[in-house]
C-alpha cells in the first residue's frame, strides 16, 4: 500500500494491511522482505512464538503469499496441464497442496489450489508465477489475474484456533475438515466482515487460514486478538514458522529446493519424485508439463531424494554436508533445513541424499560446523533417516477438533 | 480409435512437396501410407493453378533449383512425368537505360567493371567450396547437443572435420564471414552496384533480413549449399505443380494412398501416443504414426493442441518467427513486353529489380514499420517463354516475387491491394515501358493470402524464418529438431524442419528416414 506522499521508489517494500497492527506489537523491530512486502521476522521471542503455535494459537500474516485468480472455460484443463495432481478430483470448496514443473520435470514451485466454484480457482504460490502461467495458458481459454493485493490473509494456527473462531461466533467452523474451505461472516462492532476460511496451514497443526478484503483486515485482526486473549493467541514471525514447518516436514522454496525457473547451474534443480512428493504426481490423469521426463525418472528410479534426518546431539546440522561413513571420504548429500525441535526434543534436518540412503533407518554422517564464541569447531555426527513428518499431532486431522 | 477400419502405418498431413516426398519414401519402404491434403489440389506452395481465364502460374514458388538430383533420381521423377521446360537459367540484374548485368554460376557479363568480371569466378569458387562443406548437413537429421548417442557425436565430429578439411585459408574465411552481413562482404569484393544488389538479393530472398542484417552470409551459403547444384535454376514444364504431380505419382506407384479435400482437424492422441487423425468431416483415421508437413505452429498448436505438450515447448513454438515478408504478383499479359536492352532469349531466366545494396536495404527498412517501399525489390519470371502452354496462344504470364511486403500493414491491406499491384507494374515499366499496356489482369498474394491459400501460419514460405536461432539443430525449436515431436508417434516433415524451405524436398526425405528408424 503506497502512501501518496512517498514515491514508490522510496518504499521498495509494500506494507500489508496488517502492518500497522504488527508494528505496534513488534518489540524487536525485526522485519524481513517477502515477495515484495515487509513482514515480521520475530516479534519478541522466537521461542514464545513457537510455543504459541504448538500450545495455544498463533497469528501469522500471510498476505504476501502470491495469489492468482484462475477462471474461464478451460480453467480445469489448464490447471490439470499445469500441475502434477488431478484437479478433476478437486471439488468446489476443497483445497489441494500441489506442485508444478518445467518441461524437464523439475520443480518450479509448490502452492495451494483452491476450487471456489466450477472452473473458478485460486492458486497461492510462494513466488510470482505469471510468466509461467502465461506460457502454460497458450492454447487454453483461461483468464489469469494476480490478486495478491486484493486479498489480505492471516494464518490462525494452534490447538486453540478452532475454539477461538467459535468464540467469535463462526458457527460450523468445527465441521470444516482439513483441506476444506467455507464462507463465514464475522460480526464486528460496526459491520459484518465476510471471511473465507480454509483449514490449511504450514504448521502441521490444527489451524486455519483466513482470507478477507484488505479493508476488513485491521478489524478482523483486532477481533482475533481480543477474543484470543483467553485462548493465548500470539502474533508470530517467520522464524518461529520455520521451526514448525520443519517439524511438519514441509518444504520451503529456496531452502529445500531451488525453483527451476531461477536455477542457473545444471544439476541444482529437483523433481517432485526426488523431493518425496511422488504422491502428488498423477501419471494417470493425462498429460501435464514435465510428465514424460518424470515418467522416465520413475521407471529409472530417482538418483537422489529428500529425507528426514534425526541427528545425534542438539546442534542443528545447518548446511552440513553428509557422508556415508564417519571417515568423511564419500559425500552422499547435504542438509537443506535443520532445527532443534523443542516439541519432539529431537535434532531434525531435511536433507538431499543419494538413492542408496533413502530408506528409513539408513545411517549417514553429518559434518557440522559450530561457532562457539567465534571459535569454529567441526563435529562429525551420526544421523538416521526417519519418517516424515517428524511431528504430526492427531488434532491436525480431528473433525470436529477438541475444545482446548 | 476407429473400430473396424484399417490402420495405416503412417498418415502424412499435407500434400505439399515435402509431404509427398516423405510419403513416397515411406511407401517405397513398404509402409502403408495415406496422404491427406486439405485443398482440392496437391502441391501446397509448389503448385500450378489458373489465376485468370486461360492463364496458369506457379502460385507460390516459381523456380526449381534446390531439389537434389539424387532425390529426383531416387523417386524417378522423370519416369513419373516430370519434364523440364528450361534449365540453367541465367539471372539478369535489371539496370536503368537498358544497362543490365547477367550472371550464372560461373560467369558474369554486362554493365559492370572489368575488375568485377575478373573477381566473380573466384567469388563463386569460394562460395561453392564453403557451401560444399555445409552440403552434407542438409541431407541428414541435425545432431542433438549434450547427448551420449554416437550418432549425434559422429555428426558433430563430421561437421568439425569437414570445416577443418577446408584448409587453413578457407576455414579462416568461413569463420570470418560466417556471422557477417552480406552487405559488408560484397563491399569488400565488388564495385558494381548492380552486381552487389543482385548478389545480396539471393541472401535475403524470402526472409525477414536486409543486406545489412547479421547472418545474411550464412543464409547465402545455405542457399548455395542446396544439393541441387549451386544456382542451377530450372523450370518444370507445367510449372511447379508438375513437380508435385510427379512426386504424387511416385508416391502412388510406391503404394501410397492420396486423398484431397481431406483437411485434418485434429491429430488424435491416446495414452500419450499419436494414434491417428480426425478429418474436418469428423471421419477418424487410424495410423501408427502421423507425419505432419504442416508448419510447426499449425501442427502443434492447431492440430495436436497444447494440452498434449509441455508448456515451455509450447511457448517456444508460439514464439517461432513465422511472419512472411514476400508476396506474389501474377500478371496475365496479352503480349510479351519489350525490356530495354534484352532480347526475348534473355527474358527466359529470372530478372531482378535489386539495383544496389542501398536499394535493397532501403526497401527492407519500410517493412520494419509495417509499410512497403515505393521502390520494391522484385524477382520476375516469364514462364510462358519456355512453356507456352501456361497461357493462351501468343499470350504470356509474368510471375513476380515482391520482397519486403509485410504480413501486416499499418494502413491495413484492404485499400492497398490494387495500389501495390500498380506499384509493381510501374516499377517494372521503368525497364519495360510497354508493360502496363500488356497487362490484361493481375493477382496479388500478400503474405496473408499465402497464409490462407497454402495454410501456412504467418504466410512464411520457409514456414519459419531461416535465421541462426531457428536453424539446423534448433529448427524449428529445441525438442522437435530431429523430425520427432515430443509426443510418441508424431513426426514433422515440412519446411519448418531442417533444412528448411524452398522446393527442396530434403525435409521430407530426412523425416522419412527418421520415421523408418524410430518407428520401424
Amino acid at each position: 500500500m503506497l502512501t501518496e506522499s512517498e514515491p514508490h521508489y522510496r518504499q521498495p517494500l509494500l506494507k500489508t494491511p496488517f502492518h500497522e497492527r504488527q508494528r505496534a506489537l513488534s518489540q524487536l523491530d525485526s522485519f524481513v522482505p517477502w515477495s515484495g512486502y515487509t513482514t515480521v521476522d520475530v516479534f519478541s521471542s522466537v521461542d514464545q512464538e513457537y510455543f504459541a503455535v504448538r500450545n495455544q494459537s498463533s497469528l501469522y500474516d500471510l498476505t504476501p503469499m502470491v495469489k492468482y485468480r484462475i477462471g474461464g472455460r478451460d480453467a480445469l484443463r489448464f490447471l490439470n496441464r499445469l500441475t502434477t495432481r488431478n484437479v478433476a478430483k478437486l471439488a468446489p470448496g476443497k483445497v489441494q497442496y500441489t506442485v508444478w514443473c518445467d518441461d524437464h520435470g523439475q520443480l518450479i514451485d509448490d502452492g495451494t489450489l483452491f476450487c471456489l466454484a466450477p472452473n473458478e480457482y485460486r492458486l497461492c504460490t510462494a513466488e510470482r508465477q505469471l510468466d509461467w502461467l502465461a506460457a502454460s495458458a497458450i492454447g487454453f481459454e483461461v483468464e489469469i489475474a494476480e490478486v495478491t493485493e486484493e486479498i489480505a490473509a492471516l494464518a490462525l494456527q494452534g490447538p486453540t484456533s478452532c475454539a477461538l473462531l467459535k468464540d467469535l461466533g463462526l458457527a460450523g467452523i468445527e465441521r470444516l475438515k482439513p483441506f476444506e474451505l467455507g464462507h463465514f461472516e464475522l460480526a464486528l462492532a460496526a459491520q459484518r466482515a465476510p471471511l473465507m476460511i480454509s483449514r490449511t496451514g504450514f504448521t502441521g497443526d490444527l489451524g486455519y487460514e483466513l482470507w478477507m478484503k484488505p479493508a476488513d483486515a485491521e478489524n478482523v485482526w483486532d477481533a482475533l486478538i481480543q477474543a484470543g486473549r483467553i485462548r493465548g493467541v500470539r502474533p508470530i514471525g517467520s522464524r518461529a514458522l520455520n521451526i514448525v514447518r520443519i517439524e511438519a516436514g514441509f518444504l520451503l522454496p529456496n531452502m529445500d529446493f531451488v525453483s527451476a525457473s531461477h536455477a542457473q547451474r545444471s544439476g541444482t534443480t529437483r523433481s517432485p519424485l526426488e523431493l518425496g512428493l511422488a504422491w502428488l504426481v498423477d501419471f494417470g490423469k493425462g498429460h501435464f508439463t514435465g510428465r514424460r521426463t518424470l515418467l522416465a525418472e520413475q521407471q529409472r528410479g530417482p538418483l537422489r531424494g529428500l529425507v528426514g534426518l534425526d541427528v545425534e546431539g542438539n546442534k542443528p546440522a545447518l548446511n552440513a554436508l553428509l557422508y556415508a561413513a564417519r571417515d568423511g571420504n564419500r559425500e552422499i548429500g547435504s542438509v537443506t533445513s535443520a532445527v532443534w525441535s523443542p516439541t519432539c526434543k529431537r535434532n531434525l534436518a531435511l536433507a538431499i541424499v543419494d538413492a542408496a540412503h533413502l530408506a528409513p533407518g539408513s545411517e549417514v554422517w553429518a559434518d557440522i560446523y559450530l561457532n562457539r564464541e567465534l571459535v569454529w569447531e567441526r563435529r562429525m555426527v551420526r544421523a538416521r533417516v526417519v519418517e516424515r513428518p517428524f511431528y504430526a499431532p492427531a488434532r491436525r486431522r480431528a473433525t470436529p477438533p477438541a475444545d482446548f | 480409435m476407429v473400430q473396424g477400419s484399417r490402420q495405416y502405418d503412417a498418415i502424412v498431413v499435407g500434400g505439399g512437396h515435402n509431404g509427398l516426398v516423405c510419403a513416397a519414401y515411406l511407401a517405397r519402404a513398404g509402409r502403408a501410407v495415406l496422404v491427406l491434403e486439405a485443398s482440392e489440389r496437391l502441391g501446397g506452395a509448389a503448385t500450378t493453378r489458373e489465376f485468370a481465364p486461360g492463364f496458369q502460374v506457379s502460385a507460390c514458388a516459381h523456380l526449381l533449383h534446390l531439389m537434389p538430383p539424387a532425390l529426383m533420381r531416387e523417386l524417378d521423377l522423370a519416369a513419373n512425368g516430370l519434364k523440364l521446360a528450361a534449365e540453367r537459367l541465367p539471372t539478369v540484374a535489371l539496370g536503368s537505360e537498358g544497362q543490365h548485368v547477367t550472371y550464372s554460376s560461373s560467369e558474369v557479363s554486362g554493365a559492370l567493371t572489368a575488375a568485377d568480371v575478373s573477381r566473380y569466378p573466384a567469388w563463386r569458387a569460394l562460395l561453392e567450396r564453403l557451401a560444399k562443406t555445409l552440403h552434407p548437413l542438409l541431407s541428414a537429421a541435425p545432431p542433438r547437443l549434450g547427448t551420449e548417442a554416437w550418432r549425434d557425436r559422429a555428426a558433430l565430429l563430421g561437421l568439425g572435420w569437414r570445416i577443418r578439411r577446408l584448409g587453413r585459408r578457407d576455414m579462416r574465411e568461413l569463420l570470418r564471414i560466417g556471422g557477417m552481413c552480406v552487405h559488408d562482404l560484397l563491399e569488400e569484393r565488388f564495385e558494381s552496384p548492380l552486381l552487389k544488389g543482385a548478389l545480396a538479393f539471393d541472401a535475403v530472398l524470402g526472409s525477414n533480413l536486409g543486406p545489412r542484417s547479421p547472418g545474411t552470409v550464412l543464409s547465402l551459403l545455405y542457399r548455395l549449399a542446396a544439393p541441387g547444384g549451386p544456382e542451377i535454376l530450372t523450370q518444370p514444364q507445367g510449372g511447379l505443380g508438375a513437380l508435385t504431380q510427379a512426386l504424387a505419382e511416385a508416391a502412388r506407384r510406391a503404394g501410397a494412398e492420396i486423398r484431397t479435400h481431406a483437411p485434418v482437424a485434429r491429430i488424435l492422441v491416446r495414452d500419450d501416443r499419436v494414434c491417428g487423425v480426425t478429418l474436418g468431416s469428423g471421419e477418424e483415421l487410424a495410423a501408427r504414426v502421423v507425419v505432419s508437413s504442416a508448419d510447426p505452429k499449425t501442427t502443434f498448436l492447431g492440430l495436436l493442441g497444447s494440452e498434449h505438450l509441455d508448456a515451455g515447448f509450447v511457448r517456444r513454438v508460439s514464439q517461432l518467427r513465422t511472419r512472411g515478408l514476400a508476396a506474389k504478383v501474377h500478371l496475365a499479359l496479352d503480349r510479351l513486353p519489350h525490356f530495354r536492352g534484352l532480347d526475348p532469349q534473355s527474358l527466359r531466366g529470372r530478372l531482378l529489380v535489386a539495383p544496389s545494396l542501398g536499394y535493397v536495404e532501403g526497401a527492407f527498412n519500410y517493412s520494419k514499420y509495417e509499410e512497403y517501399s515505393s521502390a520494391p525489390v522484385l524477382e520476375v519470371t516469364i514462364p510462358t517463354l519456355a512453356d507456352p502452354a501456361l497461357a493462351p496462344p501468343g499470350k504470356h504470364v509474368m510471375s513476380v516475387i515482391a520482397q519486403y511486403v509485410p504480413y501486416k500493414l499499418a494502413t491495413g491491406w484492404q485499400e492497398q491491394r490494387q495500389q501495390f499491384k500498380e506499384l509493381v507494374i510501374r516499377t517494372l515499366a521503368a525497364f519495360a515501358p510497354d508493360l502496363p499496356d500488356c497487362v490484361r489482369s493481375s493477382e496479388l498474394l500478400a503474405p496473408q493470402d499465402i497464409e490462407r491459400e497454402f495454410r501456412i501460419a504467418g504466410g512464411h514460405w520457409h514456414h519459419a524464418e531461416l535465421a541462426f536461432d531457428q536453424f539446423f539443430m534448433v529448427r524449428p525449436v529445441p525438442g522437435a529438431a530431429q523430425y520427432q515431436a515430443p509426443v510418441a508417434g508424431l513426426f514433422l516433415c515440412g519446411a519448418g524442419c531442417h533444412p528448411g524451405g524452398g522446393v527442396m524436398g530434403l525435409a521430407g526425405r530426412n523425416a522419412a528416414r527418421h520415421v523408418m528408424r524410430e518407428a520401424a
